[in-house]
């Protein structure tokens, strides 16, 4: 079951970008990415990472496409249909992916010279055990009454439907750890987008008045 | 997988679509006799089984007030003639009502439609997919309808349409960010992003919108005042809540393409707006989308702020949990609040004029999406009050409040016409 889903999401994203490079209209190569996103998505949820794949979603297919095919629509650009690619184009365009693909095979081929990564199925008693990191702890080391334990712990030892807070991971995870990196960023968009929006403000002259 | 679980996904899956497919027909029939009790007129109210087709004398009126209407009316969108004009991109065109209605069908696979239902001592949740990233779910799919209508509008070919279809798509982009942030003081609050979580939450401790109870009891009963700080700390919560609350629904409407909002397909200026070139069956996919959309953008609403499907005021303590009458209780009770929202989408559909479309986008930007973020910060203030005490919230209350009156300045500089002196 799980296997035929990942073939199914694999398929939908390697199609979507073989149909991406392969379609000459393009507001129909848009739509190729987006299928190719969402097919990631379905891979990244597969993972039992329902936050990366769901923002994968939103932010990728949902928003930044979207933009894209505004911007494509606006531009109405038909003559892309009948444009002729120059040979030099041609091979560049082969040979950068073919250095990428080395690399993610030396990447996968280094990954396989150690052990083998073992990893664990996620189960209720698996996920008993890792909620013990997250245990809050009164003056005394004893663990505190339920209602005052963090929401990861809560969700791994919940009597009723266990499931793993892969949101919540992410956010202990990000703020607790990349506290620092997470502001620095945040401060780079922020400049960034200040900077666009100076940038691309046109200074309004007072129009002659004419009365 | 567990043959129960599957089975049982499999009967959600089909009662679940059957109930939001009766909705948008319920919708349909709510939408023509409340406009036409609002406008004085009666409506569709005598809606005939067409007997005399078959050759009988007379037809068959049935005295439930015109409730075959939408049957009346999906027939004749299925006998109507489903004309292809000439001159626009087939595939697209073909492809654009269906991305309307999927996303909006597949969204309410994450709303938690009763209580969990006790099967052979496993406890089955109420929603077809019990994901921990609910509203996240709802919001990413809802996204995706974007698609449909702006490629309705391109592929027709045709200008009008495709105004309408640059409109919806500038507008429900922009209203996504203020849905987006708005529901953040709702999240941080719940500390989950489960929606079963958020209504058991709600059962507990009070509905977001009326924390008339908790784990002590009433309001009036001393009980309820036992942790007289939390307590204090959840009342103040109301005032970012009641804020989350006029924008998050303020923006359902706008993404949900209606009244007053509904700038795309505006048919003074538009004709019919993105789905003009689009008759029959089409036609009709692209209002089923809406409608669909509409009805899970209320089961949204009620979940997050009204507590979804409990009763309230402890009655579902008292009731036996995992029973099956319960569960089934516990659905009408959220199909119930789910109605009267859809009727307030109704009641403001026909008594709210159409806004103009440069208001839109000003009400969008300028003003949702800052009150929506200063909205975090102050959510945020109250419930950091444990951990960082009285002087860091008026710190922190102070600073939010000189930056609320510098965004307002700026917000109304930016929304004066500069051309205004030299007319």
């Amino acid at each position: 079951m799980d296997t035929l889903a990942f073939y199914l999401f694999a398929f939908l994203s390697v199609a979507g970008g073989v149909l991406l490079v392969a379609l000459r209209n393009p507001v129909s190569s848009a739509l190729a990415m987006v299928l190719s996103f969402v097919g990631l998505a379905g891979l990244f949820i597969g993972l039992n990472a329902y936050f990366v794949g769901i923002v994968q979603i939103l932010v990728y297919a949902g928003a930044i496409m979207v933009l894209f095919i505004f911007i494509i629509m606006l531009l109405d650009l038909n003559d892309e249909e009948t444009v002729k690619f120059r040979s030099s184009s041609v091979l560049a365009g082969i040979i950068i992916p073919l250095l990428l693909l080395a690399q993610i095979l030396g990447v996968i081929q280094a990954g396989h010279q150690g052990e083998e990564a073992e990893f664990e199925e996620i189960d209720v008693a698996s996920m008993k055990v890792s909620a013990e990191k997250f245990v809050r702890n009164d003056d005394d080391g004893k663990a505190l009454p339920r209602s005052e334990q963090s929401a990861i712990y809560k969700s791994l030892t919940h009597e009723k439907s266990p499931k793993l807070p892969d949101t919540n991971l992410i956010g202990h995870t990000i703020f607790k750890s990349y506290n620092f990196p997470l502001q620095v960023m945040g401060a780079l968009l922020l400049v960034a987008t200040i900077g666009v929006v100076v940038l691309s403000k046109r200074t309004h002259k007072q129009a002659p008045s004419e009365s | 997988m567990d043959t129960t679980l599957l089975i049982a996904a499999a009967i959600k899956i089909a009662a679940f679509i059957g109930i939001t497919m009766t909705f948008v027909s319920i919708c349909v029939i709510f939408e023509r006799r409340f406009s036409a009790i609002i406008q004085d007129r009666v409506g569709p109210n005598r809606t005939m089984i067409p007997l005399s087709i078959l050759g009988f004398k007379k037809d068959l009126a049935l005295p439930i007030g015109g409730l075959t209407q939408p049957v009346a009316d999906g027939l004749k969108f299925i006998l109507k003639e489903d004309f292809t004009p000439s001159y626009v991109r087939k595939f697209f065109f073909w492809l654009a009502p269906v991305l309307v209605v999927v996303p909006a069908l597949l969204t309410m696979a994450v709303i938690p439609f009763g209580s969990p239902m006790e099967i052979g001592g496993t406890f089955i949740p109420m929603a077809i997919a019990d994901l921990s990233v609910g509203p996240l779910f709802i919001f990413a799919i809802a996204s995706l309808s974007v698609y449909g209508i702006t490629l309705a509008g391109w592929a027709s070919n045709s200008k009008y349409p495709f105004f309408g279809g640059v409109r919806a798509c500038a507008q429900m982009i922009s209203y996504e960010i203020a849905l987006g942030l708005s529901v953040i003081p709702v999240l941080m609050f719940f500390g989950t992003l489960n929606l079963g979580h958020i209504v058991e939450e709600q059962v507990a401790n009070g509905w977001l919108l009326l924390p008339l109870w908790n784990d002590g009891g009433f309001i009036v009963s001393s009980g309820y005042w036992d942790d007289p700080q939390s307590a204090i700390q959840r009342l103040l919560l109301m005032v970012p809540i009641v804020i989350s609350f006029v924008i998050f629904t303020t923006s359902i409407f706008a993404e949900t393409n209606r009244m007053p909002f509904d700038l795309p397909e505006c048919e003074t200026e538009l004709v019919g707006g993105y789905h003009t070139e689009y008759s029959s069956m089409k036609f009709a996919l692209f209002f089923m989308g809406e409608y669909a959309a509409m009805v899970v953008g209320s089961a949204l609403i009620v979940t997050l702020f009204l507590g979804g499907w409990s009763i309230g005021f402890g009655i579902d303590n008292l009731l036996p949990a995992g029973a099956w009458w319960v569960s089934l209780l516990h659905i009408g009770v959220f199909l119930g609040k789910v109605t009267f929202f859809i009727l307030f989408f109704v009641l403001v559909r026909w008594t709210v004029p159409r806004f103009r479309y440069d208001q839109l986008m000003n009400l969008g930007w300028i003003v949702f999406f800052e009150a929506a973020l200063i909205n975090v910060f102050l959510a945020a203030l109250v419930i950091a009050y444990p951990s960082i005490g009285l002087t860091g919230v008026l710190i922190g209350f102070i600073l939010l409040t000189v930056v609320t009156i510098l965004l307002i300045k700026v917000a109304k500089g930016a929304t004066e016409k500069p051309s205004a002196t030299a007319v």
